[in-house]
């Protein structure tokens, strides 16, 4: 699960990381009042107004209305950041990371300005061939890092965490000292990350990055931007970070499948799939691909799918407007076949069939699921086999 | 010969009375499978499965009192994590966990654990273990499979089931089947389980299922560049998935041009392995090689 940067910030000051001040804001009128309330504590009459969306490269996007504008900017008083937040609310911004269709801006993070002098890029996420949370530090801050780790990997230094210690102090200054800072920033730097590595584990994420951190003129070291994404798996242990979803940002029929504690991802392509398990989920939209159409979508319905499940399934994949052919795909091992006809039978009968279906079914209780397709009076196209059945939905879709 | 199990295996099931684990618990039993213990804390003393198999609280106790020498677990995801330490505490050679969702961070912790211990992980997340006609730790459906002289080893449950169904029914059957299971942190690798498979002289050929995301595939390739001269076909799950989406699997995500497909198979094909045109097609470029 992803979270807007403001989100982020809240939850690492939380645990003692080191933030700018700043305050989101939801009306232009509230930018107003953020900003001139941040002029008063700082001091400084510059504050940043930046654009919360989830998608990176915000500072270098632009919005669709206003194409001379960036995602982030910085301004000089509090009534040139209402200004600049009245072009931006409502807008459409699109970055490197959005896709060209962009994202609409309904919050802005109002933020104090500040002199910085150096900045470092920091994140911790899971190294799969270690099995460890490993951090990557650079001096390389705010620019692209898959970048400058294809570009220039000596400048990204790592340093893996054992689980059963945690990370020591002396893994923290050995990041420290190895980014070239000195003195009292090294200092707030060891801290700075082993209060990192301690949200990263409290939280449970899969990622944290900032980037950039930043080093101030007064020697201050703080996280000017906070990337923080967490282990699906493991929201249950948390369940107040479920009020930091923005359903705005996902996917009407991703929220929906999740709802059904079904596994679903929206695709560009016209044939609808409804598989059990990941991988074979993934092999079918390929095999779709093999034979020259396109998948609508990815959809696995899991190991211990119910019939009503399977029948939610049905009815996200026939939502799509692109929709032209379903290809049901179904290997039963957990999942028995005829919980599946079940549902395909009973999803069918609600929302009628507009589109043509094919149907492969394989394993546990199989002649049990053929037989109630066959009988259903339904006009459902069976498959022998995996290519078998692609080929049929394909043939169909493009007649 | 197969790899890991065999008719001698004396299975014990962490999580016997819960509805998944009593379902296939009972369909190992009846497989032919020696299902000698249950572990369900507070349930100890008990009997399962028709009173055919004793129920204890602690792996421990199980193991002392049947000397089973795998386990199997069915653990909600919560408890997934203790119940598989406890399985390597108690020193039980081979732990299986077919648990779906468990944390990341807890899993980094059993791995950590493993460290300088006997016990070999399967999964999570995975269909399981079977040696066909001998011994079915799992969820895989039993009947598709047959004894046979190819092994598979795969990232996921139903396409392990897909290539097993081709093989059956071309009658090249297996000799071991594997799901080593779609998580970023398992116990046990491509690597580790094309050792075994390499070693088994009853193993004519190899089936190796990968997906994207990772780079197990591709340590997988350079150990079969270096070491094995069986022939071994493989597939590769996710050629038409779109980057930086995460595709059920938590294992099953592409970020940074790092675990494509295209990565995975060009290795996989520098290595001598012959690729499945389709899933469909993995059974029959198998019996293609082995002529």
């Amino acid at each position: 699960m992803k979270i807007h940067e403001y989100q982020g910030k809240e939850l690492l000051r939380a645990a003692g990381v080191p933030v700018p001040l700043s305050r989101v804001a939801f009306s232009a009128e509230e930018v107003r009042h953020a900003a001139n309330d941040l002029i008063k504590q700082t001091s400084n009459e510059v504050v940043v107004v930046k654009s919360q969306i989830h998608a990176g490269g915000r500072g270098k996007g632009r919005f669709k209305e206003h194409p001379e504008l960036g995602g982030v900017k910085v301004v000089k008083g509090a009534d040139a950041a209402k200004a600049i937040a009245e072009q931006m609310f409502g807008s459409t911004l699109v970055t490197i990371q959005t896709g060209p269709e962009g994202k609409k801006v309904q919050r802005l993070l109002v933020e104090q300005g500040m002199s910085i002098v150096k900045e470092l890029y920091i994140a911790a996420t899971l190294d799969r061939d270690t099995g460890r949370i490993t951090f990557m530090v650079s001096s390389e801050g705010g620019m692209d890092i898959e970048e400058v780790a294809h570009s220039h990997p000596e400048k990204i230094i790592r340093e893996a965490i054992d689980p059963g210690f945690g990370m020591r102090p002396f893994q923290a200054r050995k990041l420290a000292y190895g980014l070239g800072l000195q003195g009292k920033v090294a200092r707030q730097m060891e801290s700075f990350l082993l209060k990192l590595y301690t949200a990263y584990i409290d939280l449970d994420c899969s990622m944290l990055e900032i980037n950039p951190l930043v080093v101030t003129a007064e020697e201050q070291v703080l996280a000017l931007d906070a990337k923080v994404n967490f282990d699906d798996n493991a929201l249950y242990r948390h369940p107040t970070l479920e009020g930091l979803r923005d359903k705005d940002e996902e996917d009407p029929a991703e929220l929906e499948a999740k709802n059904w504690d079904l596994s679903y991802v929206a695709l560009d392509g016209t044939i609808g799939c409804m598989v059990n398990g990941a991988g074979l989920a993934m092999a079918t939209m390929d095999i779709i691909k093999f034979f020259g159409a396109e998948p609508a979508n990815f959809l696995d319905v899991g190991g211990g799918a119910t019939e009503e499940r399977v029948t939610a399934a049905f009815k996200i994949i026939c939502k799509d407007p692109q929709l032209q052919g379903i290809l049901v795909n179904i290997f039963g091992g957990i999942m028995k076949c005829d919980t599946i006809a079940a549902g395909v039978i009973a999803a069918t009968r609600e929302v009628g069939l507009k589109v043509p279906l094919v149907v492969r079914l394989e394993g546990t209780n199989v002649e049990l699921g053929k037989k109630m397709l066959n009988e259903s009076g339904l006009a459902i196209v069976a498959a022998d086999s995996l290519r078998d059945a692609a080929q049929k939905i394909v043939e169909m879709v493009k007649r | 010969m197969s790899v890991l199990v065999d008719k001698n295996t004396k299975l014990l099931v962490q999580g016997l009375t819960g509805k998944t684990g009593e379902f296939h618990a009972r369909a190992s039993l009846d497989y032919g499978t020696q299902v000698v213990a249950g572990v369900v804390p507070g349930k100890g003393g008990s009997m399962a499965l028709d009173g055919r198999v004793p129920v204890f609280d602690t792996v421990e106790e199980a193991v002392a009192k049947t000397g089973a020498n795998a386990s199997v677990i069915f653990v909600p995801p919560p408890f997934a994590a203790d119940a598989i330490m406890e399985a390597v505490d108690a020193e039980v050679p081979l732990v299986v966990a077919i648990t779906e969702g468990i944390p990341v961070i807890d899993m980094i912790t059993v791995k950590r654990y493993l460290e300088g211990r006997s016990s070999r992980l399967i999964g999570p997340n995975c269909p399981g273990v079977i040696t066909p006609n001998q011994c079915r730790i799992g969820i895989m459906p039993g009947y598709i499979h047959q004894p046979g002289k190819v092994a598979v080893v795969s990232r996921s449950g139903t396409l392990t089931y897909e290539a097993v169904h081709q093989l059956t029914s071309l009658g090249l059957g297996q000799t071991t089947a594997i799901g080593i299971g779609g998580d970023p942190v398992n116990g046990t690798n491509f690597v580790d389980v094309l050792e075994l498979y390499n070693d088994d002289p009853d193993c004519l050929g190899i089936v190796m299922i990968g997906e994207i995301g990772g780079a197990a595939e591709e340590a997988g390739a350079a150990f079969i560049k270096d070491h094995v001269r069986k022939p071994v076909v493989g597939f590769i799950a996710g050629i038409s998935a779109p980057p930086g989406k995460r595709m059920g699997h938590a294992g099953a995500i592409i970020s940074g041009g790092m675990g494509t497909a295209e990565a995975k198979l060009d290795a996989l094909r520098a290595a001598g392995v012959r690729i499945a045109e389709t899933p469909s097609d993995i059974g029959k470029t198998m019996a293609a090689m082995l002529g």
